[in-house]
């Protein structure tokens, strides 16, 4: 009898034990992902909660979460107003650092020269902190909403400038050969071939800069102070601070966590549109 | 796609296409990549240039296809060359990974002005040839190493060109598929009747496929000699395991061997 005459068995209960436990394994983590930082949250609320009442500290000095909540809903109005112009400021930084620095890299990499000549100042602007300059920006610059969009374009355009311009260089050469060979002209290059596989580069220098603005927006509230224009977040902050209104600055400040976090979310969302189709990063692999 | 007629005489009658003559290549004033390389390319030539590395194959390929001028010498194209006379296909596929197959081998038209709709005709057809029609809007990374490949030859036989050019296209694929887009290779071209220069490291990939194997040396990289493979299209699995088959191998193997002891 040779080894062929021997049918396999039937195929009935095709899941093996590591098979299962791998399945479980999976579930688990899809529940921990989002169960395990709520836990920790309640617990640290809880925690400060505890200590606050148990110390019997003054308000003034760490109020407890019921009192953050309550200047939350009371301040509201006012709260949401200064979230606004701190939003508006930095999604207009982080546009004009956008288009400042995609247009730049883009600039750059058509003209060697220009490159040669400008990079190294926008590597200057960048590692000087913002907090130095912006004092210099307000003395100059009369509006303070230009003043403040000025700082906040500082920080976020450098991350849009360098990690376009690796991008715009990191064509396959194969490919740029293959454009040259078919008698390519230079837009016809950087249209069909630099911008799209400049994207990824892009979006992840964009993800970075969309910080980066919420940050110069901050900074540069703080420098340039309330002069008629309305205040925004920051502002509110020092000046609740001022007043010894820990409570409001606690609220401010979740506000603007919440914001920043709102910010890398939609960034990261558009990330995964553009590239969903074809960008190794978006890829969901298979086991 | 019309097809490209052209003369069926024997080797040696067929109407002149592109010429190198005594063509040389020194890389910063000392490094002789290629050395007095003359070369006639006729039209419907399946030529291999097969040799070691460092034998001036690609620098060929190079020149050939303007991406590289030579240090001393010309490249003379039988009624001048305009845009469109060329497809390339490299090592590797070289696609787009951000377009689909459709959107690939658009690129040579799209290139020349031409859109979509214009030619949707002409790239669904060679997408057919290369049996891919099914794909065409899949993108690149949902496609195997030899389906891309097949795009990647789809995209240059697209435009129809007076002269196609392989560097060594098959040499990453494992040997089954590379069997297979050989045998591919063969009936596509019977199909359109276009002529190929196809760099190779295999001695039997260039007999099988070729007519004329030009046997190159290396440093400095030059041709040593040419031989001929007279045996008949179409060639399929039995010219493979033909006696026949293996004579041109063994004379080509030992052509080779010559090319690498060969002193310069």
């Amino acid at each position: 009898m040779t080894l062929a005459d021997t049918p396999p068995p039937p195929l009935t209960d095709t899941r093996d034990e590591d098979e299962i436990r791998r399945a479980r394994a999976a579930r688990i983590e899809k529940i921990a992902k989002w169960a395990l930082p709520v836990v920790m949250l309640t617990l640290t609320i809880a925690g400060w909660a505890w200590i606050v009442t148990a110390n019997d500290i003054p308000h003034y000095i760490l109020p407890g979460p019921d009192r953050v909540w309550g200047s939350l809903v009371e301040d509201w109005g006012m709260l949401i107003d200064a979230a606004f112009l701190t939003g508006w400021i930095t999604l207009l930084a982080l546009i004009l650092a956008v288009v400042g620095g995609a247009g730049l890299a883009i600039l750059f990499n058509q003209s060697r020269m220009l490159e040669l000549s400008f990079y190294p100042y926008a590597v200057i602007l960048q590692v000087t902190p913002v907090v130095s300059i912006a004092p210099l920006i307000f003395i100059y610059v009369d509006s303070k909403v230009a003043g403040m969009l000025l700082c906040a374009w500082l920080v976020a355009f450098f991350p849009v400038l360098s990690s376009t311009t690796l991008g715009l260089n990191s064509v396959d050469h194969n490919l740029r050969d293959l454009f040259r060979i078919y008698g390519a002209t230079r837009w016809q290059r950087l249209r069909y071939l630099q911008l799209p596989a400049a994207l990824p580069y892009f979006l992840g220098g964009l993800k970075i800069a969309g910080g980066l603005s919420l940050i110069g927006a901050v900074v540069a509230e703080l420098v340039a102070g309330t002069g008629g224009i309305g205040s925004g977040l920051a502002f509110r902050i020092q000046e609740a601070g001022y007043r010894l209104n820990i409570a409001r600055m606690f609220a401010a400040l979740a506000l603007v966590a919440a914001m920043g976090v709102f910010i890398f979310a939609a960034l990261s969302v558009l990330s995964h549109l553009l590239l969903r189709k074809w960008h190794e990063s978006a890829l969901t692999r298979e086991r | 796609m019309a097809v490209r007629h052209q003369d069926i005489h024997p080797l040696g009658q067929r109407a002149p296409l592109l010429r190198l003559s005594h063509v040389d290549k020194i890389f910063g004033g000392d490094v002789v990549a290629l050395r007095d390389m003359t070369l006639q390319v006729n039209q419907g030539d399946f030529i291999s240039l097969l040799g070691p590395s460092g034998c001036g194959k690609s620098t060929a390929l190079r020149i050939i296809s303007d991406l590289m001028h030579p240090t001393r010498g010309r490249v003379d194209w039988e009624g001048g060359q305009g845009q469109g006379d060329l497809g390339v296909v490299f090592q590797e596929p070289t696609l787009m990974p951000w377009a689909t197959v459709a959107q690939n081998v658009w690129l040579p038209f799209r290139l020349a002005g031409k859109s979509y709709g214009d030619v949707k005709d002409d790239i669904l057809e060679v997408l057919r040839l290369v049996g891919l029609e099914k794909f065409l809007n899949a993108y690149p990374r949902e496609l195997s190493g030899g389906m891309k490949m097949r795009v990647s030859i789809a995209r240059a036989i697209a435009t129809n060109p007076r002269l196609i050019l392989m560097d060594e296209p098959f040499a990453a694929l494992d040997e089954i598929t590379r069997h297979k887009l050989n045998n591919d290779l063969l009936k596509l071209k019977a199909k359109i009747g276009c002529t190929v220069i196809f760099v190779t490291h295999s001695v039997f990939e260039s007999v099988f496929l070729s007519d004329r194997i030009v046997v190159m040396a290396a440093r400095p990289g030059r041709v040593l000699t040419e031989l001929t493979v007279d045996a008949p299209y179409p060639r399929g699995e039995d010219f493979r395991t033909s006696p026949e088959y293996a004579a041109h191998a063994r004379r080509a193997s030992e052509a080779l061997r010559d090319a690498m002891e060969e002193p310069a």
